[in-house]
């Protein structure tokens, strides 16, 4: 379209309330080609609700969608699309592979949906796999597949189409680490193609390192939008004030190992390049020791506990140097500890449980 | 093998001996069978004009109803596993109904409205002149009354348990209904479809109260191979008992070729 040139940006633009179940959904807020959003919340927020309303696999109760200038679906005047008709892609949870078909024809479906011949399709699908990091999985049956492959087929399956709104719905909440790692090199690859990117996570390290922008939801509506930064930096919900305690390190990467000034720790898999990043350590993946933990060489440091928080349950922990970061402990953990305010601890961490990003 | 489990494994007496009893009750007539088969005019028998006329008739006919029961049989277990239609329940009873009622009041409907005083058939037979009763057409009609609720329910269940998040995924791939529909959906029913269409071929093979209303006893037309060995028995025993010899076989072979299959198919039946 003509107009594209003439300083329009090109978004997803969604504007909806619909109500699933006792959830009302209610939700505004567009997605730029080239973006990634990425929608965040706790489970039973209305995450995948949403991703289905803009599919196309249900509708919307008022409101509307559109891409560039084309409307999806709109309550008022009655308009739209069915999920095959609108060009995009939509990568699910369980990956949705086709289980009667081989991997390369899964790929390929798309394009047979779309009435591309049998050969051109299957070229394409091989291409696709090539590019993803699946090149010998074109003759499995998805039902062989890990957990892993059977994302990274699912994903080719999505890009094979060509799509210019891409939804995906937890990509990673069923990965093992080396498969996350592989993962996020595919998502950040992914970042140069020119199409809107929707991703919907519980898991606020994955929002943080992946999207340009993140939409907090909450019961069904959104509580906040901003950069990775600007959420970080004022939190407006419950939810985003537990991402606030992630712990995010600049330091240096070289190799898989991290140097943060006063220490350097070891990091697993990820698929980044050596220079500065931002680290992000969960503060339930720390743990504390009374002793230096035995067994474990890499990532164990010394340190002193400055502030105890008992609340809701669980023990949040301010560590002081060489690495401030905070821990979170179960009660009798904390107990079983018997240190105070000032006092010595042993902290430790898997090098897998720290992840990095580009700074 | 440990006491405990010893003894778990051990079934109370009086569920043994009745247990037992039901196995004899299956077994004794399927040996009294084969002990009294004249296996020497096996050969006389098998190649006897009437019998083979019904064999030939009986095969012909119970194929033809599995191909019609497929055609329909899958539309209408689609409407009742994934349409929203009102009175779901009620057309899944009607359609069904047929299963369970006695096979002549089965036939005797099929003449109330197909015969040719029928509802249906008068105008038939007026109009076009069609008159199916007592011709091959009725056979494959009674049979496909009484045998096609078998296919609808194990194909429904199917259908019931193949939805699922892979349909809309395709759906998001760019296909349209009803492509999901053949691509997807058929394929992973398969099983059940194989399964439902075996058995409806069974009760087809095997139909004889409602054919015999509505069809007749016509040889070379109607005159299937339950009908000949029900004829057989008035003059020569033991032609009957041959003719049933074929038919055990016949059954054994369905059931060994489904290894429990269809009780998977329709384990899922709500």
């Amino acid at each position: 379209m003509g107009w594209r040139n003439w300083g329009y940006e090109v978004s997803l633009s969604i504007d909806v309330k619909r109500r699933i179940g006792a959830t009302q959904l209610n939700v505004q807020f567009t997605v730029a080609i080239g973006e990634t959003v990425a929608i965040v919340g706790p489970n039973g927020a209305g995450k995948t609700s949403l991703l289905r309303v803009v599919a196309g696999l249900i509708s919307a109760d008022e409101g509307r969608i559109s891409w560039d200038g084309m409307v999806w679906d709109d309550a008022s005047s009655g308009e739209f699309s069915p999920p095959e008709q609108r060009p995009l892609a939509y990568v699910f949870q369980d990956y949705a592979l086709i289980e009667h078909l081989t991997v390369g024809d899964n790929v390929a479906f798309g394009l047979r949906a779309r009435g591309v011949r049998r050969r051109r399709a299957r070229e394409r699908a091989q291409e696709v796999l090539d590019v993803v990091g699946g090149s010998d999985l074109v003759e499995r049956m998805p039902s062989s597949l890990s957990g892993g492959e059977a994302q990274t087929v699912a994903i080719a399956r999505a890009l094979a189409t060509e799509p210019t709104v891409m939804l995906f719905d937890e990509p990673f909440a069923a990965l093992d680490a080396s498969a996350r790692a592989h993962a996020r090199r595919l998502f950040s690859s992914m970042r140069s193609l020119s199409m809107a990117r929707l991703i919907v996570t519980h898991d606020a390290v994955e929002a943080l390192t992946l999207a340009d922008r993140i939409v907090v939801v909450e019961s069904g509506s959104v509580v906040q939008i901003g950069t990775p930064s600007e959420v970080l930096a004022t939190p407006r919900s419950h939810f985003v004030a537990e991402i606030l305690g992630l712990n995010p390190l600049s330091g240096q990467l070289r190799g898989d190992e991290l140097s943060l000034g006063a220490m350097s720790l070891t990091v697993g898999a990820h698929g980044v390049d050596d220079g500065e990043v931002i680290a992000i350590v969960r503060p339930r993946s720390v743990s504390l020791h009374r002793e230096r933990p035995e067994g474990s060489p890499r990532n164990v440091w010394r340190t002193t506990v400055e502030a105890v928080d008992r609340s809701d349950g669980r023990v949040r922990v301010q560590l002081g140097a060489p690495l401030p970061i905070a821990v979170e402990v179960t009660p009798a953990g904390f107990d079983a500890l018997a240190t105070e305010l000032d006092g010595d601890v042993w902290a430790s961490v898997k090098a897998s449980e720290i992840v990095v990003q580009p700074a | 093998m440990s006491r405990q489990q010893r003894h778990d494994a051990r079934v109370p007496i009086a569920l043994a001996v009745l247990g037992w009893l039901a196995v004899a009750f299956f077994v004794l007539p399927i040996m009294a069978l084969v002990l009294r088969v004249p296996w020497s005019s096996l050969s006389d028998v098998i190649t006897d004009d009437a019998t083979t006329e019904a064999l030939t008739l009986s095969v012909f006919t119970s194929v033809i109803t599995t191909v019609l029961a497929i055609v329909l049989g899958v539309p209408l277990a689609w409407l009742l596993a994934r349409s929203n239609i009102p009175g779901r329940q009620f057309i899944r009873a009607l359609c069904t109904l047929s299963m369970v009622l006695p096979p002549v009041v089965a036939g005797v409907a099929l003449l109330a409205s197909l015969g040719r005083r029928g509802v249906v058939g008068e105008i038939l037979d007026d109009w076009f002149g069609v008159r199916l009763p007592f011709t091959m057409p009725a056979v494959v009609i009674a049979q496909l009354f009484v045998a096609m609720p078998f296919l609808v329910l194990t194909v429904e269940s199917g259908f019931a348990r193949s939805a699922g998040t892979v349909e809309e995924a395709a759906r998001t791939l760019g296909a349209s209904p009803w492509y999901v529909f053949t691509r997807v959906t058929l394929p992973a029913t398969q099983p059940a479809i194989v399964a439902g269409a075996v058995l409806t071929w069974a009760r087809a093979l095997g139909e004889f109260g409602a054919t015999i209303t509505f069809a007749g006893n016509f040889p070379g037309t109607t005159r299937t191979l339950p009908i000949a060995t029900y004829l057989a028995l008035e003059s020569d025993i033991d032609d009957a008992l041959l003719i049933s010899m074929v038919m055990v076989v016949i059954s054994v072979v369905i059931l060994v070729a489904l290894r429990g299959r269809w009780v998977g198919a329709i384990g899922g039946m709500r």
